[in-house]
């Protein structure tokens, strides 16, 4: 295959440490807030005061992180002049602005003890922009030129999502009294399973793009979010419903493994954009298969 | 705001948008067979636009030594040295080439980088150009990894002292080719085009360029020109064609191009889908947890 002296066709993305950690507050934050209603409605008080809680402030340390990345943080606000359904980011800053807007004030009036009326319609809204929250950070990073993330735009939203499940239930089974934290336990172990079951799934259908996947600081970082997420679900699963000292362990290490996973993914499409192997092979394999229009041939 | 869902039409997304202040559409044919390499382009671009030095290194790559496009190179001349004929004819030609081209934004007419603006500072002017708004762009970066061309970077090296001191040390937005929006008001053609002193960067209505271009591409391949090919030139292609297009005598990727690039939001209603259900399978997974085993 050749290239321009082995240069990269596309750019790497500009963004720097505050965006997958964003991935992983923005996600904990929108499932917390989708457990912590359901908890209401199932009548688990403490599950849903405490989920309540940290949904509020993952959500909260959204906002800093993002305007940290920004080449003019100043200038955030620009963010919310337009409303841009062809951009995953603008669609994305407003559904923080909601989410985070509405945990924050449900978990302020929860810790005021007022204005239950309001406590539960901002709760809703923050359950009701959770799932979105929790999700479209896979669109955003599929919306881009970058191989390993545009050819894994069928599996990122649902990665993202399991991630954030995952991350949103061990995290409460650290907060809350083991009798309380079934349902979170159960939600830990279900989407932890789930989580390797799709990342394993992206790998094998990416073929050849995927091998990001196994190389470098991505693949180092793949591994460890496995290792971490699995003996994580592992001790929930075996002593998380008896011991809140295994639940506060199993915990840390579901939540370790899912922050791993972020930035696994995210390390991943830096070293795709960089060899241009990935943005010339498949789309070379692309024009052999199926022909272009982008190059004109003279006529025979 | 404008939409590349669906692709309905081959005119750039949001020029319509103009009414009675659309002007015709515009851009650049890169006649590469015809350059030679004198990078007068890069030099009229950095002087008549104000790009900043960014800094000087010795490549090793041919007489390349600016080597990609960023925010501070709006302009690039490749140099490639091949083992290869000119002329296919048998002509005598030594079966060495040197090929050089003059790189620039493509001024795609379904831009990546205008859909995934969150601020709407990328733009579509009435030109049908793409420019980047200074006073709105806040340094997201999202363009930068959109462009399948490799075309906008963010800028690093120092702000200008009019800029407020609280917003650190670097300039932080993202910059890329005007197709001189200026000139272009006042009349004039880019500055690219202007400097060229042989016609290898031609400036006009994008309809009469094509014509041009088709009429080039014949007459070389009559020639025997050795891998003469248009690129972007056809507005079926994966970003709706190029305002911005080429000549070239071997293949994109030989240049440093993507072989078939594509609009990223090309597939982005299939994405919301994906996320549309991934984000209700999430809910239906936690209401799961709860039913079962109380605890």
């Amino acid at each position: 295959m050749s290239s321009y002296y082995g240069r990269p066709v596309i750019k790497e993305p500009t963004w720097t440490w505050q965006i997958p950690t964003y991935f992983f507050t923005g996600g904990l934050g929108g499932a917390s807030s989708v457990l912590s209603l359901s908890a209401t409605l199932f009548g688990n008080e403490q599950l849903a005061r405490r989920a309540l809680y940290i949904g509020a402030l993952a959500d909260a340390a959204c906002p800093p992180l993002l305007i940290a990345d920004l080449g003019r943080p100043e200038r955030f606000h620009h963010m919310l002049r337009v409303v841009k359904p062809t951009s995953p980011m603008n669609m994305g800053s407003w559904v923080l602005l909601a989410s985070g807007g509405a945990s924050s004030t449900a978990a302020a009036l929860e810790r005021l003890g007022r204005l239950r009326p309001l406590r539960h319609t901002a709760a809703t809204v923050a359950a009701l922009f959770g799932p979105a929250l929790a999700t479209y950070t896979g669109v955003l990073i599929a919306d881009t030129a970058v191989p390993v993330w545009h050819e894994g735009r069928k599996e990122l939203p649902w990665l993202f999502g399991a991630t954030a499940a995952a991350s949103a239930g061990a995290a409460a089974c650290m907060a809350v009294d083991p009798e309380h934290a079934g349902p979170a336990r159960r939600l830990a172990i279900g989407a932890v399973a789930a989580d390797i079951a799709l990342m394993r799934a992206m790998e094998l259908r990416l073929g050849e793009v995927g091998e990001v996947y196994r190389k470098g600081a991505a693949g180092t970082l793949g591994l460890a979010a496995k290792a971490l997420a699995g003996a994580g679900a592992t001790v929930l699963a075996k002593r998380g419903g008896r011991s809140r000292g295994a639940a506060v362990l199993g915990g840390a290490l579901v939540c370790a493994g899912g922050l791993c996973l972020r930035w696994s993914v995210f390390k991943a499409g830096f070293q795709s954009a960089r060899d241009p192997k990935y943005t010339v092979g498949p789309q070379r394999a692309r024009v052999e298969r199926e022909g272009t229009k982008v190059t004109t041939q003279p006529k025979a | 705001m404008s939409s590349t869902l669906g692709h309905p039409a081959a005119a750039p997304d949001g020029w319509d948008a103009y009414g009675d202040d659309q002007q015709p559409r515009v851009g650049f044919f890169t006649d590469t067979s015809v350059c030679i390499g004198c990078k007068a382009c890069e030099v009229a671009c950095k002087e008549w636009n104000l790009i900043p030095e960014d800094g000087l290194s010795w490549t090793g790559e041919s007489y390349d030594n600016t080597s990609a496009l960023g925010a501070n190179t709006w302009r690039h001349v490749a140099f490639i040295e091949q083992e290869k004929p000119l002329h296919t004819n048998g002509d005598g030609s030594t079966g060495l080439r040197w090929l050089m081209e003059s790189d620039v934004c493509k001024h795609c007419t379904h831009a990546a980088c205008l859909d995934v603006c969150p601020t709407g500072s990328l733009i579509r002017t009435e030109f049908g150009t793409v420019i980047v708004q200074q006073d709105i762009c806040n340094g997201c970066g999202y363009c930068v990894p959109a462009c399948p061309f490799g075309v906008l970077d963010k800028r690093h090296i120092a702000k200008p002292p009019e800029l407020p001191a609280f917003h650190g040390n670097e300039d932080g937005r993202v910059w890329k080719c005007t197709l001189c929006y200026d000139r272009l008001k006042g009349g004039h053609e880019p500055a690219c085009a202007k400097a060229c002193p042989t016609q290898s960067i031609q400036f006009g209505p994008l309809d009469e360029l094509r014509e041009r271009a088709d009429a080039r591409l014949a007459k070389l391949s009559g020639e025997g020109w050795n891998g003469v090919q248009l690129y972007g030139r056809d507005p079926d292609d994966g970003v709706g064609g190029f305002g911005a297009f080429f000549l070239l005598l071997d293949d994109p990727e030989v240049y440093g191009l993507p072989p078939d690039p594509i609009v990223t939001t090309k597939h982005l209603g299939e994405m919301w889908s994906s996320m549309a259900a991934a984000a209700t399978v999430l809910v239906a997974g936690v209401a799961c947890a709860f039913i079962g085993r109380r605890r």
